[in-house]
């Protein structure tokens, strides 16, 4: 999984059977430093919950398709988890 | 498998059902000289990691569902092994106690 920043929203009416009411999000991936890295991809909220701003994680390929509930769709990116902190952890001296 | 180093947690309330008490590490992914190549995956602790240490890390799905006995999830990377030694081309990357 990477971690992401929602930058926007996509909205398409027709779609392949099983993916009606997905909401499907732009999301800029990050480095761990939560720098942009690479190219913005569209990915389904596997956690209806994300909207633009909000730092995420996201799955890629196959596993993507298995956060939603219809599990065999054409899905490449899904988010599935909303990031309150990411925290540094230093060997020995905790977090 | 890849190996990286245990560098960060991500802290996480909203999240797939599968991930619910699961810690997430974040961890450097190492080359074969033992350096970060500067990618970084996100990955579930399976064997209570801890901070900076050298790890075995799985990148695949069907591996990840059976470690946490959940099909479908939408798991893919987990924590599966501390790495204690690494030797490449005879010489030793990372030894013990490092």
């Amino acid at each position: 999984m990477q971690l992401g920043r929602v930058i926007g929203t996509v909205v398409a009416t027709v779609k392949y059977e099983g993916l009606e009411g997905i909401k499907l999000l732009i999301v800029q991936p990050l480095d761990r430093h939560q720098e942009p890295e690479g190219r913005p991809v569209v990915a389904a909220d596997g956690v209806h919950m994300a909207g633009p701003g909000e730092l995420v994680y996201f799955v890629g390929s196959r596993e993507a398709a298995q956060a939603l509930p219809e599990t065999f769709v054409p899905v490449d990116h899904a988010i599935v988890g909303i990031a309150d902190a990411v925290e540094e952890l230093n060997p020995g001296g905790g977090s | 498998m890849k190996i990286g180093r245990v560098v960060g947690t991500v802290v996480s309330t909203i999240n797939s059902p599968v991930f619910d008490n699961r810690k997430l590490l974040v961890c450097d992914l190492l080359g074969t000289d033992g350096a970060a190549t500067g990618g970084y995956l996100i990955a579930v602790d399976a064997i209570d990691a801890g901070a900076g240490e050298v790890v075995l890390i799985l990148d695949e799905g069907n591996g990840a569902r059976q470690i946490v006995g959940e099909d479908p999830a939408p798991i893919r990377a987990m924590v599966v092994g501390i790495v204690d030694e690494l030797m490449v081309d005879g010489d030793p990357v990372i030894t013990a106690g490092m």
